[in-house]
């Protein structure tokens, strides 16, 4: 196969495609059929394949610094929101009509994760249209699924690029995914390939073959770790709110609002919200195997009371505090570290649906009584404050 | 790391299964098992409801209640009347 130098700058178009305005739907048919995305020119793509349907990006299977700055701006920002590849057919390495073909999502940290991992082969990526989001999560949503993966096959001539008949599919695509359908309508046999993309140079060395430790989905720390950047940033994203709060409530006289009682009555509630996020959003999914009880409400309550009531323990806030003051932050703040904790629920790999409505259905009750409980608690605090009781 | 116990929807109808192991292939966290080739619930508490077994079974032999289990999709599901979902791909900047 030869090389194509990159040389069609009237075609340029931006690889960043922003998924909310382009969800694929209304891209021309013939963008499609002739190759995979013979027009797109991005820094990820090296060249071109020529093949019996058209020029096929190849893809770099080393990745830039630019594609690692983006992996940490998509871990911790909205950035990850638009931070796609446009779907298609792509090549690694030099594969021909023999080469095994790799599907993936056109979430840009999947699409570069697998093109990383196969560095060293030759094999074709078959990029879904997800509107950018990962491979498992829209598995869960469908939009990974037979009817992309028929059409993506069939817009990209797949059977006319390779002579057999068979498509590696992540093992985490299986939610969105009848295999059975997928062949009658595309002739293409799905193979579930293992569930991280690092396994499938050796999956692909076994014949096609998965040990029961590439079958298994992991959540270690690390896995835990990296999303917590995520889960802080939108809470914290609110978090004006409650400081809002605070500045008027504790500001709050019989004369006026006075912010210098804000910050010096205040100080502490605002610092126990704070802590309890931290306790919900990072200490609870860090140390998750470690706090007692199953549920995630439970396992947030916990490290919020434990957190909250240390530290208010260790700064002498029980014994300088009002009593309503302190019996408020100390039913608020648990339950908010259980609420952040249980929305830590969508970003685990283990918890079920059956499972999150059972506890909501548990947990909503305490939410609402515990928040006007603590609410009361406020008013008892302001009124002796003011010396009304 | 196991959720909540006894919660799962799953269930295994063994006498339509064929025995080819395509559910067990697709589990993520090794909830099924093959016995004299037909197909049984190894470990129910492991299972996430994912979905993949039901849907990649010709034969009807597994069936389970597929769904996200993510609190914002659900909270989301009961304030909008729908059914749960993350809705990932629109504004509110929240994912799974």
């Amino acid at each position: 196969m030869k090389f194509e130098p990159i040389n069609t700058p009237d075609k340029r178009f931006s690889p960043i495609i922003n998924s909310k305005q382009d969800c694929g739907c209304s891209v021309p048919e013939k963008a499609d059929s002739i190759s995979g995305a013979a027009s797109i020119q991005a820094p990820y793509i090296s060249g071109y394949i020529k093949t019996a349907t058209g020029d096929i990006p190849q893809v770099y299977t080393v990745l830039s610094r630019r594609d690692k700055w983006e992996t940490v701006k998509a871990r911790m920002s909205s950035f990850r929101m638009s931070f796609t590849v446009e779907p298609g057919i792509y090549a690694a390495g030099n594969p021909d009509e023999n080469s095994d073909v790799i599907v993936t999502a056109n979430y840009k940290m999947s699409f570069d994760t697998v093109r990383r991992e196969l560095n060293g082969m030759n094999v074709w990526i078959l990029v879904l249209d997800t509107n950018g989001i990962n491979v498992w999560c829209a598995a869960g949503k469908g939009t990974f699924g037979t009817d992309e993966l028929v059409r993506r096959i069939s817009r990209t001539n797949l059977s006319k690029i390779v002579s057999h008949k068979n498509v590696i599919v992540p093992q985490l695509g299986a939610p969105g995914i009848d295999s059975g359908e997928v062949r009658r309508k595309s002739g293409f046999r799905v193979v579930y390939g293992p569930v991280r993309a690092k396994d499938l140079p050796l999956f692909i060395r076994n014949g096609y073959k998965c040990d029961a430790e590439m079958r298994r989905v992991r959540f270690g720390i690390a896995d835990r770790l990296i999303l917590t950047p995520i889960e802080l940033r939108q809470i914290f994203a609110k978090f004006h709110y409650f400081a809002l709060f605070v500045l008027i409530f504790f500001g709050l006289t019989t004369e006026g609002i006075i912010f210098r009682d804000s910050i010096m009555k205040g100080y502490f509630f605002l610092a126990g919200g704070i802590l309890s996020i931290f306790a919900g959003a990072f200490f609870t999914p860090v140390f998750l195997p470690y706090i007692p009880f199953r549920a995630f409400t439970m396992k947030g309550w916990i490290a919020g009371l434990v957190l909250s009531g240390g530290a208010f323990y260790i700064s002498g806030v029980f014994e300088s505090y009002n009593i309503f003051l302190v019996i408020s932050a100390m039913i608020l703040f648990p339950l908010l570290s259980s609420y952040m904790a249980f929305q830590f629920t969508g970003a685990s790999t283990y918890t079920s649906l059956s499972g999150v409505k059972r506890e909501l259905k548990i947990a909503l009750p305490f939410y609402i009584s515990g928040l006007i409980l603590s609410f009361i608690f406020l008013i008892l605090y302001k009124a002796s404050d003011w010396g009304m009781i | 790391m196991i959720y909540l116990k006894d919660i799962t929807t799953l269930q295994v109808f063994p006498e339509k299964c064929t025995g080819c192991g395509r559910c067990i292939e697709v589990c993520p966290h090794a909830v099924l098992k093959l016995e004299d080739r037909k197909v049984l619930i190894a470990d129910k508490d492991r299972c996430m409801e994912c979905g993949a077994c039901e849907k990649n079974c010709d034969f009807g032999a597994v069936s389970v209640n597929a769904g996200v289990g993510c609190a914002a999709a659900v909270i989301n599901g009961i304030i909008r009347g729908t059914e749960p979902n993350c809705d990932c791909s629109g504004s509110s900047g929240s994912c799974c």
